[in-house]
């Protein structure tokens, strides 16, 4: 299976990367061998198998319900580009 | 355009409704979950999506979420797994929101609604666990938006309905009946106002008789039972006025708008693959173990429907009472209650809740929990009637005196001299008065018009001051008029 230059431009938007167009066809390539291998994985028969949900053979602990962190506002707040009233602000975002 | 079009048309509707899970922190983090506090006071630094910090999932959030797949009779997923859904938006720091794709925690299950008196089954897909994102402030930045991630983390549990509504009023009745069902099973407290408790509406039409769905659109969080039913109306409409044109509708996300009463286009809907699931590295499945399960399930409370069912066989109560007193938990509660304090019959109990006390509820825009009069208190009112010491007319005084203080109702009848007269002589030289007074009429009812008798009872009421027992009244009178 191989990706359009189209293809790689949706990919690099839904992911919010800026790539440029010169490049576009040297990661289709790229893109399109990472799928070929996985359409040669596809050709094996997995019928008898439990999809694997993580590489780790182990089952989530639970925490209990208890608030445990406390206000760290200003600190979080020191680094960040810019703030008001207590929020964060960023580039309005309305559609 | 008239409305008569629908005979030609199948609405079809699926609910999805986000309630807010009321555990004390979030679902991946410590931070606490209280409404109201001031922003981004409570996000920590995996609300924030810092890097290097880990998600640790609340084990309330999953014991409430088994509570509530228990309460509609679904499957219990014992291997359930966490899922990223990618989208880039200020509220959301770390890029994805975790959430279940495959493998919910809760499956296939189902709830009984109640339409004009029919009862109707319907599905629920799935309900699984995620987060709330963070909230935007659009306003008063100067062109910036803010972010307040005290939100961002709070456990939700999304539950999916199949598509089995046929109309608005159905939507309403299901979404109804889920709110009461998670206040009964207290997971949520469902408050629309802050957020507990919104939805989503999947909305399509066909012909009459078509198999094939529509293509639908989606009204994005409504969180109001009334707007619910405009916002799908109004969408129902807008589907037939299309389609009748030759038109086509399409799938997208739409706003409904309560001031102008109609839902506005909100972006085109990005395909589901868009968002890239795929199961979170970070989180390892969840197990829910055989004894956890019975554990819950011996621990879930009546649940509204057998309680109603129950309300009526044991109490007689007829449907329409039962509904009302099964509508909220503490309500059924105060009932049982001043049932069996007040050893009154439980359909004047029933009568007197419904009517004079949720009347004075309403008019003061309580809830039940927070009623003036306890249902001790209630009790102690219907136990006075029960025992003839006050008619129902009095006892409608002594409850607005109780509403206004802290006396208990004896304490009230006691200060005020209302306690009916047991002194049968008394009665007696009352009616002797009233018959010796009013020759005319006495003369009259001895002539066979019977409509007077009732001049005769509302005469010693008002000379008794309403404090002579109504049937002693009539007893005694016939005796005298004979």
């Amino acid at each position: 299976m191989s990706l359009t230059s189209d293809d790689v431009a949706k990919i690099a938007h839904l992911a919010r990367l800026g790539i440029n167009t010169q490049d576009t066809e040297a990661y289709a390539k790229s893109l399109s061998g990472i799928l070929d291998l996985i359409a040669q994985m596809n050709t094996i028969n997995t019928d008898h198998i439990t999809p694997m949900a993580h590489p780790l053979d182990q089952i989530q602990r639970l925490r209990p319900d208890q608030v445990t962190e406390s206000n760290q506002r200003e600190h979080f707040q020191a680094i960040a580009p810019q703030v008001a009233e207590g929020l964060y602000l960023v580039p309005k975002v309305i559609e | 355009m008239s409305y008569a079009d629908e005979q030609d048309w199948e609405v079809v509707i699926g609910l999805e409704i986000h309630t807010q899970l009321a555990t004390q922190s979030k679902i991946f983090s410590g931070a606490a979950t209280a409404y109201g506090a001031e922003p981004n006071t409570q996000a920590c630094t995996v609300d924030l999506g810092f890097p290097g910090v880990l998600p640790v999932l609340n084990q309330e959030a999953v014991r409430m979420a088994v509570k509530f797949g228990c309460a509609i009779d679904a499957e219990i997923a014992p291997y359930s797994i966490f899922a990223r859904k990618n989208y880039f938006y200020p509220d959301l720091p770390k890029g994805y929101q975790i959430s279940q794709m495959d493998l919910p925690i809760v499956g296939k299950g189902h709830l009984d609604i109640e339409v004009d008196g029919e009862s109707k089954r319907v599905g629920i897909t799935r309900a699984h666990l995620e987060e709330d994102a963070g909230k935007s402030l659009h306003e008063d930045f100067h062109g910036l938006t803010g972010i307040d991630l005290n939100r961002a983390g709070t456990p939700l549990l999304e539950i999916v309905s199949e598509p089995d509504m046929r109309s608005a009023k159905e939507a309403v009745a299901y979404m109804r009946k889920l709110h009461e069902l998670v206040r009964y099973l207290e997971i949520s407290d469902g408050n629309m106002q802050e957020g507990s408790f919104r939805c989503d509406a999947n909305v399509s039409v066909r012909p009459r008789g078509q198999q094939q769905f529509g293509t639908r659109t989606e009204i994005k969080n409504i969180n109001s039972f009334r707007f619910i039913e405009k916002a799908i109306n109004y969408e129902v409409e807008r589907h037939i006025e299309i389609l009748e044109r030759g038109g086509k509708i399409t799938q997208e996300t739409r706003l409904y708008d309560s001031v102008k009463d109609e839902t506005r286009s909100m972006r085109s809907k990005e395909e589901a693959n868009d968002y890239r699931y795929f199961p979170d590295p970070d989180l390892l499945p969840v197990m829910i173990a055989p004894e956890l399960l019975a554990e819950i399930k011996s621990q879930l409370p009546e649940l509204p429907s057998s309680k109603k069912q129950r309300f009526k066989e044991q109490y007689q109560l007829d449907n329409e009472s039962a509904t009302i007193l099964t509508s909220a938990r503490e309500l059924a509660d105060f009932f049982e209650t001043v049932v069996k304090l007040s050893a009154c019959d439980a359909k004047i109990c029933s009568n007197w809740i419904t009517g004079e006390l949720l009347g004075a509820l309403n008019k003061a825009s309580l809830e039940i929990a927070a009623s003036p009069v306890s249902a001790e208190r209630f009790a102690g009112l219907l136990q006075r009637i029960a025992d003839n010491t006050i008619s129902g007319k009095i006892a409608k005084q002594v409850f607005e005196a109780m509403w206004q203080s802290e006396e208990s109702a004896d304490a009230i009848i006691a200060a005020q001299g209302l306690q009916q007269i047991t002194d049968m002589s008394a009665i007696e030289a009352i009616i002797d008065t009233i018959i010796a007074d009013n020759p005319g009429q006495v003369e009259q009812y001895r002539s066979g018009k019977d409509k007077v008798f009732a001049f005769f009872v509302g005469q010693v009421m008002k000379q008794s001051q309403g404090k002579a027992n109504p049937a002693e009244v009539n007893k005694m009178l016939k005796a005298k008029l004979q």
